[in-house]
């Protein structure tokens, strides 16, 4: 009954809907329902449910999608110099230049796989770091990061340009600073839930599965993998390119340092952390960590104490010790701990701990109604 | 002529970290069969091992500066000069070599400990799981470190009398205008013997007989009645060692910072693809060929050709090398060349 429901799209897509739009109402009582913050979940929520469909389906482990999020960004921000401040060329310029960054880089790196295809990503992300910081500078501005300037060009605002200062990103004559900003990404983030949830469910994602499952199965059945992997990591890399140029809309700044491969690996970590493969986990992933993040580095020892003051005064020292080196700075500390436990202990993510924690419950009413029929379960998607 | 053989000493301590770095990573992934994610933390935790030396032996003694009249000024004294005098000098100044002994035994411990405690639980584990569980465990290391010494490079100098350069022009013939620093050298030397070490105990000593017995086919050494995963841990801990020695002599090359580790990480596992997974030789010969090959691309002719050439050359090889022989330069025909 309840998983009919679940697998019904327009009441998942209407509840998925609701639950973005409102996120600043219901996360009022957790002090995330700030514009920066919300931001962040969406643009981090499209970046992991895009590196999911090619981790999660496929099984391949790319360590370089942090290149297309940086050339998502560049694009953007280019765009915004030499075009328009207006955002939808921005996100479609961002969204198709790193599909065709991914187009190549998948059609040489896709002729590898397992550990092969992660290196060779990975090298390629390296390369588009490290050319971003030496030989690009003209395209990238190297280390001082590219930034909007009140002498370029944008052909299109020219006409319609006013006042000193500089321009910030607008749709249509709205500013997208604050609060319109958030509701400009949880738009395109509801829009890349749904691409993903039909990817999901047409043949093309059981076959990504199916490719997961046993490559060499799925090739002696006389099926050839390669396209089917390659249109997977090129619409993952879209995915990134579109988080990239949100990340230039919210904020109209590009650096190198997004290009990096710890980023890349940050999406692996929220990919993870979620629960790779299913639907919802990677969203949970990329919220809960970019939650974390900003509520455990803003805290330092003050804070620690105050939090802490109800303990006696050698147990608050104590405590303050032991919690300190895992907040503010060392916030980090807190994130691989929190990784390693959940790829040693729970592989399937926090979706897979629900999960678990559901069929304990129907074991055990079914157990205390004495009904005795077996109990199905079926892999939930979520 | 000159200018090809100083480009040639220029890659070979850079060649010899790779080298040193692939070496222990390719025991790892040879016996165990674990993609070691952080081995890059291990180079990083060798060379805090100087550091911590460094900072024990210059333990100091704050005392009123006498030579500073107008205002109070304080400095501050190493016990061990106070209490030996010019032999404390000493010892402070060769605090890297002496650092050596203490971190081969510390990283052993670090290794066994870091294969008992956590990755003999992977063996079983995908390759995906175990590089996630180790960049994990990396990541939580380096925030430990960080934590201790901070974020900042702790610069740490040779010993005087290697401090200088070497005139390498004057031992080969090339006019005394070629000099290369001492340490670098040092480090080459050393490093060579290190890998010396390493083939001669898994060649020569029976020990080594039996673990590269495990490493070909490890069920079989099994069944002839040999612990072979007690070996395979020992053979972990020489990695770790390995790649602890390469960090420590590192010191006086580049200033340990926390995340040293990871960048000279994501270059080891390319010189380990480059060299053929798997293959001890391989891994060797590829870490100095990249690092000769990266030296050159930096000079100024081959910049103004190809810019950019020596930031990503060591990333194309890798790439061609997967796409052209995929088991790499010395890889055994059938052994991961999925």
């Amino acid at each position: 009954m309840s998983s009919k429901i679940l697998n019904n799209e327009l009441f998942l897509m209407a509840a998925f809907t609701v639950a973005v739009l409102t996120m600043p109402i219901w996360l009022e009582p957790f002090g995330a329902s700030y514009p920066d913050l919300l931001q962040k979940f969406a643009i981090f929520g499209i970046f992991a449910i895009g590196y999911n469909i090619l981790f999660g389906l496929t099984g391949y482990l790319s360590f370089g999608h942090a290149a297309f999020l940086g050339v998502g960004s560049y694009t953007a921000v280019w765009s915004f110099k030499l075009l328009t401040m207006n955002v939808i060329p921005a996100v479609i310029f961002g969204t198709v230049l790193a599909g065709l960054f991914a187009v190549i880089i998948g059609f040489i790196s896709l002729r590898r796989s397992g550990i092969y295809f992660s290196i060779l990503t990975l090298a390629f992300a390296q390369m588009s770091y490290n050319l971003a910081y030496s030989v690009l500078t003209p395209i990238t501005n190297g280390e001082t990061s590219l930034q909007l300037a009140n002498n370029d060009p944008r052909i299109l605002d020219a006409a319609t340009a006013s006042g000193s200062g500089l321009p910030s990103t607008e749709l249509f004559g709205m500013t997208l600073g604050g609060y319109p900003g958030f509701y400009f990404c949880a738009v395109m983030l509801i829009i890349a839930f749904y691409v993903s949830l039909r990817i999901f469910r047409s043949p093309f994602g059981l076959k990504l599965a199916a490719i997961k499952s046993n490559q060499t199965r799925m090739s002696y059945t006389g099926f050839n993998t390669r396209p089917y992997l390659l249109v997977a990591f090129v619409i993952s890399g879209m995915y990134a390119g579109l988080a990239g140029s949100l990340m230039a809309v919210t904020d109209p700044l590009a650096g190198a340092e997004r290009m990096q491969w710890t980023a890349s690996g940050e999406v692996v970590l929220m990919t993870i952390l979620g629960g790779v493969g299913t639907l919802f986990g990677p969203i949970l992933g990329a919220g809960l960590i970019k939650y974390f993040e900003n509520i455990f580095s803003s805290y330092n020892e003050q804070v620690l104490h105050e939090v802490f003051s109800f303990l006696p005064d050698l147990m608050e020292n104590v405590m303050v010790f032991i919690v300190n080196p895992f907040v503010g700075e060392g916030w980090h500390l807190t994130l691989g701990a929190l990784f390693m436990v959940v790829v040693i202990f729970l592989p399937g993510g926090i979706m897979e701990g629900f999960n678990r924690i559901l069929t304990w419950i129907k074991k055990d009413r079914s157990k205390s109604d004495d009904d005795g029929a077996t109990i199905k379960t079926r892999p939930s998607e979520g | 002529m000159d200018a090809i053989f100083i480009q040639i000493l220029n890659g070979l301590d850079k060649g010899a970290a790779y080298a040193l770095m692939a070496l222990g990573l390719t025991l790892a992934f040879g016996t165990l069969g674990i993609v070691n994610f952080a081995h890059g933390v291990l180079f990083m935790l060798g060379a805090f091992c100087a550091v911590s030396v460094h900072k024990i032996l210059t333990f100091s003694l704050k005392v009123r500066d006498e030579s500073i009249t107008f205002f109070e000024a304080y400095k501050e004294i190493p016990y061990l000069e106070i209490w030996w005098g010019d032999t404390g000098t000493a010892i402070i100044d060769y605090s890297v070599p002496i650092s050596i002994f203490f971190t081969v035994p510390i990283m052993a411990l670090i290794g066994i400990a870091m294969e008992r405690g956590l990755i003999r639980f992977f063996y079983k584990r995908t390759h995906a799981e175990q590089i996630l569980v180790t960049f994990g465990l990396a990541i939580v290391l380096q925030e430990i470190v960080k934590h201790f010494f901070g974020a900042n490079p702790i610069p740490i100098g040779a010993p005087d009398i290697v401090a200088g350069s070497a005139p390498v022009g004057a031992f080969f013939g090339f006019g005394d205008t070629m000099v290369y620093p001492w340490w670098r050298l040092i480090y080459f030397i050393f490093s060579v013997v290190v890998i010396g070490g390493v083939f001669s105990f898994l060649q020569f000593t029976t020990y080594g007989m039996v673990v590269r017995a495990g490493m070909a086919d490890r069920d079989t050494v099994g069944l002839l009645g040999i612990n072979i995963q007690r070996r395979f841990t020992i053979v972990f801990a020489l990695a770790a060692v390995v790649a602890g020695l390469a960090g420590a002599m590192y010191t006086p090359i580049v200033a340990p910072d926390y995340h040293m580790g990871m960048q000279l990480l994501v270059l080891s596992f390319v010189v380990v693809v480059v060299g053929g997974m798997g293959s001890l030789p391989g891994a060797v010969a590829a870490g100095f060929l990249l690092g000769i090959l990266e030296s050159f691309a930096s000079m100024n002719e081959v910049k103004q050709i190809f810019p950019g050439i020596d930031q990503i050359i060591i990333y194309l090889v890798a790439v061609a090398i997967l796409l052209i022989r995929p088991r790499g330069l010395m890889g055994r025909k059938g052994v991961m060349e999925d």
